[in-house]
Order: C-alpha cells, then structure tokens, then sequence
C-alpha cells in the first residue's frame, strides 16, 4: 500500500456565501466520504479541514508576512492523507471526496528506498 | 566484441521485421517479469542484438517473438538476481496472480510477478494492453502519452520520436524521463482498466493512435522517412488494439478511420507538391482495398446501433469513421451525400461537441442549404471564441463567402487564414485563393 496526500482546492467565497447549514452539508457529506473510502478498500490515515486563508500566515526567507504562500484562485482548504494500492485506486477513492466549489491534487508521500542488505 | 563478420542481410531482415511486428509483445512480456520498465527496455534491446549473432548462426527461429521474449526474460531474471538493489527499486506495479493479495508488498513485485506467470491467470489481458494502458495513463500529459508510447510499443529511439515531433532530443529524452519517473513515484499500475473507468480511458489510447496517424499524415510532401512510418505504426497499434479488443466498437472505429484517411494518401497532393482539396481528388486512386476494409468495419461497428432510446449510441471514432466512409463511397465530389454526412455530424456534434466538429458540421451544412447557412453557424461559432488562431475558421469562412461572389470579403478572410498558416503547401494554396478573388470570379486572367 502506498500512501497520498488528497489536496482539497475550493473557492472560499463558497463557503462565505454558504453560511451554517452549507458547512453542516458538508460536514455530513465528508463523514460519507470517509466511509466510502474503507469501502473502497483504502485507509484514511489523517485529515482536517483548515480554517480559511485569512488565518494563514506565511514565511520566506525569514520574512514573516499575513496570508497563504501563493494567491490561488482556489485555496487550500484541508487535506487527507491516504493509503492505497496504488495511483488509480488512490484517483477511485480520491473522486469521492466532497469538493463542491473546486477539485483535489493527489500526490504520493516521498518514500525513503529500502537500502539493501 | 571484434572480429564478427557483418551479420547475413537476410538475418537482418530478419531482426528488422521481428522489430517491427513484435516489439510491443516482448517488452510487455519482459515488463512483467522485469516489474522495471527501464530494466525491461535494456533486456528487450539486448536480446534484439543478441539475435543477430544467435540466428546467423542457428538460423532464423519460427516464432522470433517467443524467442527474444525468452532471451529477454532470462536476461531480466538474470539481472535481479545479481543485483538485490534493482528489486528494492519501486518497480513497476505488477498486478499479482488472482490467488494472492493486495500486493501490499510492492518489493515483491518482481517475484510476485514470477508467481503469477507461472499460474498465468491474467494472460486473457495480453501484456500489450496493460503496456498501452499504462503509456496513455491520464496522469501523463498528452505529449508523454505519445512520446511513451512510441517508444515502448513501437520501439522507436529518442532521436526517431524527437525528429517525428520536430523537438530536439535531449527535450524528448527528459519528456520520457520524466513519464516513467512519473510511472513509478506515483505508482501508476500495470493493468488493464476495470469496466467502469474503461471507456474513459480507452479513448485517451485512441485518441493517442489517432494523433500518430494524423502527425504522420500532415508531413510535409517529400521523402521523409520517420513521418511515413509514424503512419504504418499507428495503422499497426490501431490494428493491435483490433486484435486485442475485438469486441470495442470504438477501436474498430478508429481502425476503419485511419484506413478511409489513409486510402487517399497517393492523391492528397499534386505532383509538384501542390495541396488537392477533396473534390480535386483523383478518385480513381484513392486505395479502394483500404476502403473496401474500412467501411466493412464501419458497418459492423454501427449494426446494432438503432436510435431507439436505451440503445447506446455511436462513439466519436466511429462516427468520424462512418463519415471518411461518406465520402470514400461517393464516386465524384459532386456526388457525395450531403444529407446524410450531416445527419452523421449532429451525432458527432452530440457524441463530441467541440467547436472543431461544429466547424466541419458547418461546412457540410452549407452544401446542404446554401453558404448563407453555413456563414450563420460560424458567426456562431466565432463568437464562442474557442478557434481563435485556428485557421481553418477564416478559411471556411473565406471559401463560403468566395462562393456567394462576396469577393473582397472573401480575399480579407483568406488573409485572415494566410496569417495562421506556417505548412508551405497549405500557404500556397491561400495565396491562390487570394489572387483568384482578387483578381475577380473565378476564371479571370490570374496574375502569376
């Protein structure tokens, strides 16, 4: 099994617009997704929402400066962390998760090689 | 090694043609038991070379493919057995025999691999269709799809794919560096898609096959080697995919697609390299063999296909099929059946609506009612903003307001056109126009 980050990317005014009862659908929706994926055969290992881009803080170079490291259309907004068999059933499991104002990334962990005995 | 007499040209021969016909096979074999790509490439190379001697002096075996597959193999096994390190490698990954697990140990993958040739389970996936499968993956970009697979199923060196793309080499070379490090760190697998994510998939490996037919096929006139095989190869990949996947209607789509283009290679231009649109064609040569194949597959892949709600409808391949065959079976130009080509567009608009097929519909739209029509739907499709820089929109539209007698209209859009256009044939054939219309109705003295 190998493990990957699904990067949720959404558009904050979304979420803005939406008020309470969009949060409570979307809370509900991702308690749905997270048992699909152990019906799917894959784990999740971790994940949280991130409070919203407002709340970031950034550091370059040693500079300290309010906001995301880059200005994207859509932000960050959580993140989980996977276990699959391998890229298409991490791409099976990673279509379920709620996305409604954007998309995911999908990037496998850095694997540090076995070295040989 | 010196001292080798030069191999025996029918040996040559020999190796050439086991090249061309049975590449894919033996990688895709040799991928298996390697569980390594760039492992499996080296053995499969190795073995071909290793061919020259061993059938010069054996003799030219009866199956070449099951001989280089055998030598491959052995040189991969050879290769993990002496060095641990290449097992611990992510390998590729090896779907194991159906009696194993998830394959959660993905160092096993090599000798899991072993296992699963031994009870052969999944040989009704032929090798081939997980490799094709795997080079047309949607996580690799359009160009890596293509570039990998020239280069595993066809066999065709760095240089050869760079020189057909018109890149340099070390830029091919990085772009299929890249695609199988992708491969392997994101863990692409080697499979065969399952029926849901299939016909998703199995377009993006048409749809690649058709790119190397059409980047062969729009090479400019003249002896240029690797742009002509780049058309046999694709004809070759459309005809294994045939063979692999004989009940997809869209892979006989296709297949009949690349034939119909391909019948009419001898006449698409003059003998001074002049560009022949359609209806100057000399039918007489168009390859009605070619044709004669291409429909019969045309109408196998649509018998069935009633409209009647439920019935699945065409896919965009054999509806691009089912309009090459249109117009192979029209005798003349004039004769073709407009109607009916129309019909075939609104479903191919349907099935695949891109304003390219909007474009095309509108030009067989105005042979049906009138250029007046057919200048209405590429207002539209103008407006929709999606062609601009294509320029067959100024030219389609140039060629209908040509036939209304709207000539300086028509000379402008032809301008239009001449801006976006680079091929020398294809330039040359708008300045005509250019000077035609220029010059007044057609048949007016033409300045040279």
């Amino acid at each position: 099994m190998t493990q990957y980050l699904v990067l949720i990317y959404e558009r904050e005014s979304g979420y803005a617009e939406g008020g309470p009862e969009l949060f409570q659908e979307m809370g509900e929706a991702h308690a749905r997704f997270q048992g699909q994926v152990a019906e799917k055969g894959g784990k999740i290992l971790g994940g949280n929402a991130l409070q919203p881009t407002g709340t970031a803080t950034s550091i370059r170079d040693d500079v300290v400066t309010d906001g995301p490291f880059a200005e994207t259309k859509e932000a960050l907004g959580g993140y989980y962390l996977i276990e699959a068999r391998d890229l298409d059933h991490a791409l099976d499991i990673a279509k379920l998760c709620p996305t409604r104002f954007g998309g995911v990334e999908v990037r496998p962990i850095m694997v540090t090689p076995v070295s040989a005995g | 090694m010196t001292g080798h007499p030069a191999p025996d040209p029918a040996v040559s021969a020999a190796v050439a043609e086991a090249h061309r016909r049975e590449w894919a096979f033996v990688l895709a074999a040799t991928a298996r038991v390697a569980g390594d790509i760039d492992l499996a490439e080296e053995c499969v190379q190795d073995a071909y070379v290793a061919a020259l001697g061993a059938w010069s002096r054996q003799g030219v075996p009866r199956n070449p493919g099951a001989w280089l597959t055998t030598a491959a193999r052995r040189r991969a096994l050879d290769a993990l057995r002496r060095d641990r390190t290449l097992q611990a490698k992510l390998p590729l990954l090896i779907e194991p025999g159906s009696s194993s697990g998830t394959g959660s140990q993905p160092a096993a993958g090599p000798v899991a691999a072993g296992a699963a040739a031994g009870t052969e389970d999944d040989v009704i996936a032929d090798d081939r269709l997980r490799l094709v499968f795997t080079c047309c993956h949607p996580a690799l970009a359009r160009e890596a799809q293509v570039a990998l697979t020239l280069r595993l199923l066809c066999g065709l060196t760095t240089a050869e794919i760079a020189q057909a793309f018109l890149v340099s080499e070390p830029t091919m070379a990085a772009r299929v560096t890249r695609a199988k490090k992708k491969i392997a760190a994101a863990r692409i697998p080697y499979r065969v898609p399952g029926p849901a994510e299939l016909p998703d998939r199995l377009d993006a490996v048409l749809t690649v096959v058709h790119l190397l037919y059409t980047t062969g096929h729009t090479a400019p006139a003249g002896p240029d080697l690797v742009r002509a095989d780049l058309v046999e190869r694709a004809l070759g990949l459309a005809r294994m995919l045939r063979e692999l996947m004989p009940d997809e209607r869209e892979v006989r789509g296709l297949l009949a697609l690349l034939l119909l283009t391909d019948a009419r290679r001898a006449t698409r231009t003059a003998a001074d390299g002049r560009l022949l649109l359609l209806e100057e064609q000399d039918r007489s040569r168009w390859d009605r063999a070619a044709i004669g194949e291409g429909t019969g597959l045309v109408t196998g892949a649509l018998r069935g296909q009633a409209g009647a709600a439920g019935a699945a409808r065409s896919g965009r391949f054999v509806l691009q099929a089912a309009i090459a065959a249109v117009h192979a079976e029209a005798p003349s130009y004039g004769e073709t059946d407009w109607p009916q080509l129309l019909r075939l567009y609104d479903e191919l608009l349907r099935a695949w609506p891109t304003p390219v097929v909007a474009l095309n519909r509108a030009v067989v739209h105005a042979m049906v009612a009138g250029p007046e029509a057919g200048l209405a739907d590429i207002d539209g499709i103008e407006r929709d903003g999606r062609l601009a820089g294509y320029r067959y929109l100024p030219a389609a539209r140039a060629d209908l307001l040509r036939r209304l007698g709207r000539y300086p209209d028509a000379a402008r859009a032809y301008r239009s056109a001449l801006d976006l256009t680079t091929g020398d044939a294809e330039r040359a054939f708008l300045a005509r126009r250019i000077a035609e219309v220029s010059a007044g109705p057609p048949g007016a003295g033409q300045p040279e």
